[in-house]
């Protein structure tokens, strides 16, 4: 039985029409796999000695298990975001003779052959064989790998009833967020000191390795409740009964004032507050829009104009990018219909542009407090905003014809790779780091204002070529009209 | 109405739709039936102008559709729920379809609600988004859609299959006053014979992507279409032997 299922997985993985076309993006991935690998490793050989220098009163064994909690709130971050329950498309198998239970043990089963599973191991085993060059004594540290290995796994399946959980809401990261910044909190203000209770722990099991079972029973637990939730969701209603939800319709008259475009904005803000990836989407923004806070505050970075420029074209246009690329994926599920009707092709773009448009200033707005760091930093910002919406917006709509990518709405966003091509990742080229080169070298050149001014030149240049340019982008896209409806056909 | 000629379409050398002519006039009510892959969606589309003919034309209303688009105002169509925009309510996806045809809200509310039969309380005011309808329910929503904004010519790719029985009667009934009452012109496929000559004054069997057979609807068609169908059916058997 196992042996078919692992078929299976293996021709729905090579024969999905998604690893075929994206071999690039498939080597990228393996190359950024190596580079964790190499990182793990190398703090893994030199870990010790990295300990030892910096703690030089402390025994570098306990000092290292005082970061095992950090260790784990990154985990489950990091997994929430890049790791998926590898479910199956079990639904065909249903009325077969297999056992309910045998379905969810391979199920959950496979999840632990993840790479994520693998790559703390490149740092544990290293850590140990140091562990034992320094005098250590076998059993501690062995009972120690023992241990370290569970958490992962004990982290592995947490991950999952956290994503079972807060997949049905409607921010699906709060409920991390809050768990997770609550106990760093928690700790961080020294409320409950969550370092030493792991790291005591931890500590205590090795030196007494019949306290490993804790860990165990843990594990088994959460294994359990995973396979329970699991079983209650291979029956077909089960998924049925949580679409029922009221569709709480918002008045959307005010884009009337639009006019001719008005039914495609209505259109676009319901496709972003209505769809799972759309929304969170809309809800990273707030992350796009704080992004600055991560280098300002810095004095390391506080006389590095040239950071004012792109994190200006970043905070300012994270919705643009994040939505304009997917342009006209967005509505790939239902283009063919879009292309029988009486529909100017011209309209539909421009709702688009305006909602860009829009963004950016809203964006650019809120971001008014970041002059608290300086009256120049709101300058560069202004700047960036005008390239935003003379360049950057038909930038990305005439890469957007580019796109041959189907999107199904319904996914996360976050690290949500589907309908991502060559494409996105060329654009971003010319859309941050252009700018960001121009602006630097000016400003190196030449000095802040002369960089400002060439910005917002070539902004205002865009805007008054705005009817030119849409025109020629809307040619592109009448262009590859057969070719677009013919890939978004396709299942990826 | 709608003249086709010479047209074809190869999807890598291999052909799989070929037409020399076929003239359908205004208000006649149009069938188009055959097996799996004998071309009926793929002539639609053409029709749609959502794929490229590898040779030929198809004009409509004197107007050739892949070469412009002013074919569009005047015919509406539902292909497949691929029409449909899954996160609309039903209401919200008809003023969307009447904004696009130039209807305002009150000309759609008009329209669909001549269609409080059809839909069965199943469609209208139940709040819920169009992915969530069960198939039937959603092609009766695309089937609505097609008729706002007195199209002229209306394009229906198997409106029956997932329908209940009622409203497999409704239909049809529906699709006869367009064509014998407005003069609209309606193309409709099917698998179903039975339906298709209730509905249709004209059937046009397509094979391998060829029109085997036109007729004018009279008594004997059904018999006919079913003698035509069995016999591949029978031939195929021998051939298996």
């Amino acid at each position: 039985m196992i042996k078919h299922f692992l078929s299976l997985e293996w021709k729905q993985y090579f024969r999905s029409s998604y690893w075929q076309k994206n071999i690039a993006l498939n080597i990228l991935l393996v190359f950024f796999a190596l580079y964790m690998i190499g990182i793990f490793v190398f703090f893994g050989v030199f870990l010790f000695k990295i300990l030892k220098k910096l703690f030089p009163e402390q025994d570098p064994f306990i000092v290292a298990n005082t970061f095992i909690f950090y260790w784990i709130i990154a985990e489950l971050f990091i997994r929430f975001f890049f790791q998926k329950l590898p479910v199956m498309s079990v639904k065909p198998l249903l009325t077969f003779p297999i056992k309910r239970s045998t379905i969810v043990n391979f199920v959950l089963g496979k999840s632990a052959l993840s790479f994520f599973n693998f790559l703390p191991l490149f740092l544990t085993i290293p850590f140990s064989i140091s562990l034992l060059n320094n005098g250590y004594s076998g059993s501690v540290v062995l009972t120690w790998l023992a241990t370290m290995i569970l958490i992962t796994f004990i982290a592995n399946f947490l991950n999952f009833i956290l994503e079972a959980f807060s997949s049905e809401l409607d921010i699906p990261f709060l409920p991390l967020l809050v768990v997770g910044g609550g106990l760093f909190a928690l700790n961080y203000f020294g409320i409950i000191s969550f370092t030493d209770i792991v790291g005591q722990g931890i500590l205590g099991i090795s030196e007494n390795p019949i306290y490993i079972l804790i860990p165990l029973i843990v594990l088994i637990a959460l294994y359990r409740f995973n396979f329970n939730i699991l079983r209650k969701k291979l029956f077909l209603d089960a998924s049925l009964q949580s679409k029922v939800k009221e569709v709480n319709a918002s008045d959307l008259s005010w884009t009337k004032r639009f006019g001719d475009i008005a039914p495609f904005m209505q259109l676009d803000l319901k496709l972003i507050w209505r769809n799972k990836r759309t929304k969170s989407m809309a809800f990273l923004m707030v992350i796009g829009l704080l992004y600055g806070l991560f280098f300002y505050p810095q004095p390391i970075y506080a006389d590095k104009t040239f950071l004012y420029a792109f994190i200006g074209i970043f905070s300012t246009g994270f919705f643009l990018i994040n939505f304009g690329q997917f342009i006209p994926a967005w509505d790939s599920g239902y283009y063919k219909m879009l292309m029988s009707q009486n529909i100017k092709y011209e309209q539909y773009l421009r709702s688009k542009f305006i909602l860009m448009v829009m963004s950016v200033v809203v964006m650019f707005v809120l971001g008014i407090p970041y002059v608290y760091f300086g009256y120049k930093i709101l300058i560069a910002h202004a700047a960036a905003a005008v390239y935003n919406i003379g360049v950057n917006t038909h930038v990305i709509m005439w890469g957007g014809s580019f796109n041959r990518k189907k999107i199904d709405l319904d996914k996360k966003a976050a690290f949500n790779y589907q309908g991502t091509g060559a494409v996105q990742w060329l654009i971003g080229i010319p859309l941050m780091l252009v700018p960001m080169a121009i602006f630097g070298l000016l400003d190196w050149l030449t000095g802040f204002e002369v960089a400002v001014a060439v910005l917002v030149l070539a902004g205002g240049l865009g805007i008054l070529l705005h009817k030119p340019l849409m025109k020629a982008i809307t040619q592109k896209y009448l262009d590859s009209k057969y070719k677009m409806i013919a890939a978004f056909g396709k299942d990826s | 109405m709608i003249y086709t000629k010479d047209i074809s379409k190869s999807y890598n050398g291999v052909q799989v739709l070929k037409i020399d002519e076929l003239e359908i006039p205004k208000g006649q009510s149009f069938g188009l039936v055959g097996n799996n892959g004998a071309g009926k969606t793929t002539y639609f589309s053409l029709l749609l102008d959502l794929i490229n003919p590898s040779t030929g034309t198809i004009t409509n209303n004197d107007v050739v559709v892949s070469q412009s688009e002013d074919w569009k105002p005047f015919t509406s169509a539902f292909i497949d729920e691929t029409f449909l925009i899954g996160y609309l309510t039903p209401e919200e996806y008809f003023y969307f379809i009447g904004d696009l045809r130039g209807q305002n809200k009150a000309d759609v509310d008009k329209l669909t609600a001549k269609f409080e039969d059809f839909f069965n309380g199943e469609i209208v005011g139940k709040k819920k988004y169009l992915r969530d309808l069960s198939k039937g329910n959603q092609k009766k929503a695309g089937i609505v859609a097609a008729l706002i904004g007195n199209p002229e010519v209306i394009i229906l790719d198997e409106p029956f299959a997932n329908l209940d029985p009622t409203t497999q009667i409704r239909l049809k009934q529906i699709l006869k006053d367009l064509a014998e009452k407005q003069g609209v012109t309606v193309l409709v496929s099917s698998h179903d014979l039975m339906h298709v000559t209730d509905v249709c004054e004209r059937i046009v069997v397509l094979e391998k992507g060829e029109v085997v057979k036109d007729l004018e609807t009279n008594p004997t068609t059904l018999k006919e279409l079913e003698a035509h169908f069995a016999k591949s059916a029978v031939s195929v058997s021998e051939e298996e032997e």
